[in-house]
């Protein structure tokens, strides 16, 4: 009579397990494929990357404003032309965003398992409108005075004025420059991690036909779903 | 439980890529993107710049109108401006807005507790100096009993509320309240006002001076970021909306989205603006809680598409897909 096969051990090693864990979730071919489906063939894609390159954009030029204060804008041309280029890329980074969640929307591309893809896209949107609005109340100008004075109605009204003062300038400019990013970029992040893991959502033709052929290997990549665009 | 499950999940059938695929370069996608966008922003900056109309201050309201700003100050006093009726966060003089049995605003209490007539006119007039008039004025007011108090106050507000009413409607203004043009003082003709000319006429002085801006951002400590005083104090008067009806930036306006000049503003708020428009909300005393808690509806389901009968089936029965996925569907795939 043979002794059973030894089990195999967990390893110890708290960072073992979460390297472990991580690989085995998406490992680097996924993370960075060099390969994607087919159908990913359209503009409406482009509108993703576009969202996450206007967020770089926005991040960069709130950087320079943030490196030489709020004021700095007010009485330099340089500090003006940083304050713009911020402020475009805000415009940019909303309306691209919009496209891609209609875009996502008529994919239903939260199908397949993909819900939390969808839900942490939208708890974006939503997070960055008052990232948004923080910094047009720490503008410290007059669109600053008459929105922060405008504004404080409707959040005093639900009592979210209690602990969030938009009349309170030291109060919105560290939320704006530190706290709402952290959280925009944070959920953007797991938001394309999601995308990663569980791939693009595929057309709906496949629910209705469903592959006839086997499967060949991928082309380039090595996974069936983890490749396309990071939206 | 499962059954829960399942009418959350809905009809999924979707099925893994098995089909081919095609050569792509996510980073060199990506630095591209952020290239593109980045030429955008900067031909849209060099194109149209960004708005910055410089801010208001107490002391241009009060030398720019001066009847306003007395007639603002007075109010304040006698406790019927609205940053005195407002009720939490600011003071318990009212319970705010409610839907329903819905009290937030009350229950959350006040965190940014403000006596209009202290904070706004008592207080700041006591850091005027040399000036033993002024201060027995204050004394004066504030040894009288509060019914005393509220009639000198109301005494000497309803001339420069109907000064402000006949101007407004373009009519002759009452004789009562007279502004001289050439150093803008204003004289109220008040009986049974008490000390209240006196300490207006030293407010509307500190606030020429630009004294009144400063006293409103005093506190325990030296530096300063909270304006919410000076920007209340300015909101209950004219000032700040005479410019922003000019700038299109009132409530019936669309002004939530909009921003000086002609920019964008913030355009993703159409949604939150639009409810002001129509009714019931439009009318409502309460608008601000009911809106704001149809747009936390609308948040949730927003979030929760994936799971709402009905919304996440939409896209299955309206074929926008087949063009979004024209190239796929033409070349028969899956293959």
């Amino acid at each position: 009579m043979s002794a059973a096969p030894p089990k195999p051990q967990r390893p110890s090693s708290w960072t073992v397990r979460v390297r472990e864990a991580g690989v085995a979730a998406l490992p680097p071919e996924k993370l960075l494929p060099d390969g994607q489906p087919t159908y990913v063939a359209s503009w409406i894609y482009v509108f993703g990357v576009a969202t996450i390159a206007s967020l770089v954009v926005i991040l960069i030029s709130g950087s320079i404003l943030a490196l030489k204060g709020p004021a700095w804008w007010h009485y330099t041309g340089v500090g003006h032309f940083f304050n713009s280029i911020h402020m475009w890329a805000v415009e940019l980074f909303f309306f691209v965003m919009v496209v891609h969640l209609w875009g996502k929307y008529w994919m239903a591309a939260w199908r397949g398992g993909r819900a939390r893809v969808w839900m942490t896209g939208a708890v974006t949107f939503l997070i960055a409108i008052p990232t948004a609005l923080t910094g047009y109340v720490s503008q410290q100008n007059f669109d600053a005075q008459w929105i922060s004075t405008q504004a404080k109605d409707g959040l005093n009204s639900v009592g979210v004025g209690a602990f969030f003062n938009v009349t309170n300038f030291g109060q919105m400019y560290s939320y704006h420059v530190l706290l709402l990013p952290l959280a925009v970029v944070g959920l953007v992040s797991a938001h394309v991690l999601l995308v990663r893991r569980h791939g693009v959502v595929p057309p709906f033709e496949l629910e209705r036909r469903p592959a006839l052929h086997a499967p060949p290997a991928p082309a380039h990549g090595t996974s069936a779903s983890g490749a396309g665009d990071p939206s | 439980m499962s059954r829960l499950g399942a009418l959350l999940r809905g009809r999924d059938d979707t099925k893994p890529w098995t089909g081919r695929y095609q050569p792509y370069d996510l980073v060199k996608e990506a630095s591209l993107a952020v290239g593109v966008v980045a030429l955008l922003a900067l031909l849209l900056t060099v194109l149209f710049s960004s708005p910055d109309d410089k801010p208001s201050t107490i002391a241009q309201w009060s030398r720019g109108k001066p009847v306003n700003f007395v007639a603002a100050a007075a109010k304040e006093l006698d406790g019927t401006s609205g940053t005195a009726e407002y009720g939490p966060p600011y003071n318990h003089n009212s319970k705010g807005v409610h839907a329903a049995f819905l009290y937030p605003q009350k229950w959350l209490g006040v965190s940014h507790p403000i006596n209009t007539a202290n904070d706004f006119v008592i207080d700041p007039l006591r850091t005027v100096p040399n000036d033993p008039a002024l201060q027995s004025a204050i004394a004066s007011y504030e040894a009288a009993p509060e019914k005393t108090q509220k009639a000198w106050g109301e005494a000497f507000a309803k001339p420069l509320e109907e000064y402000e009413a006949a101007v407004e409607a373009g009519k002759a203004p009452p004789q009562s309240v007279s502004l001289d043009q050439s150093n803008g003082t204003v004289t109220v003709k008040a009986a049974e006002a008490g000390p209240v000319p006196s300490l207006m006429t030293a407010l509307l002085s500190l606030a020429k001076s630009g004294g009144l801006d400063g006293s409103l951002l005093t506190s325990r400590q030296f530096f300063q970021t909270d304006y919410t005083k000076p920007l209340l104090f300015m909101a209950d008067g004219g000032l700040l909306e005479e410019r922003a009806q000019g700038q299109h930036l009132l409530g019936d306006q669309w002004g939530m989205m909009n921003e000086t000049g002609s920019y964008p503003g913030q355009a993703w708020l159409w949604l939150y603006a639009l409810w002001y428009q129509v009714e019931p909300f439009k009318s409502s005393e309460n608008a601000d809680i009911l809106v704001m808690l149809m747009m936390s509806v609308l948040s949730l389901a927003f979030v929760c598409v994936p799971f709402i009968p009905g919304v996440r089936s939409l896209p299955r029965k309206i074929p926008i897909h087949r063009l979004i996925w024209r190239e796929h569907y033409r070349s028969g795939s899956p293959e």
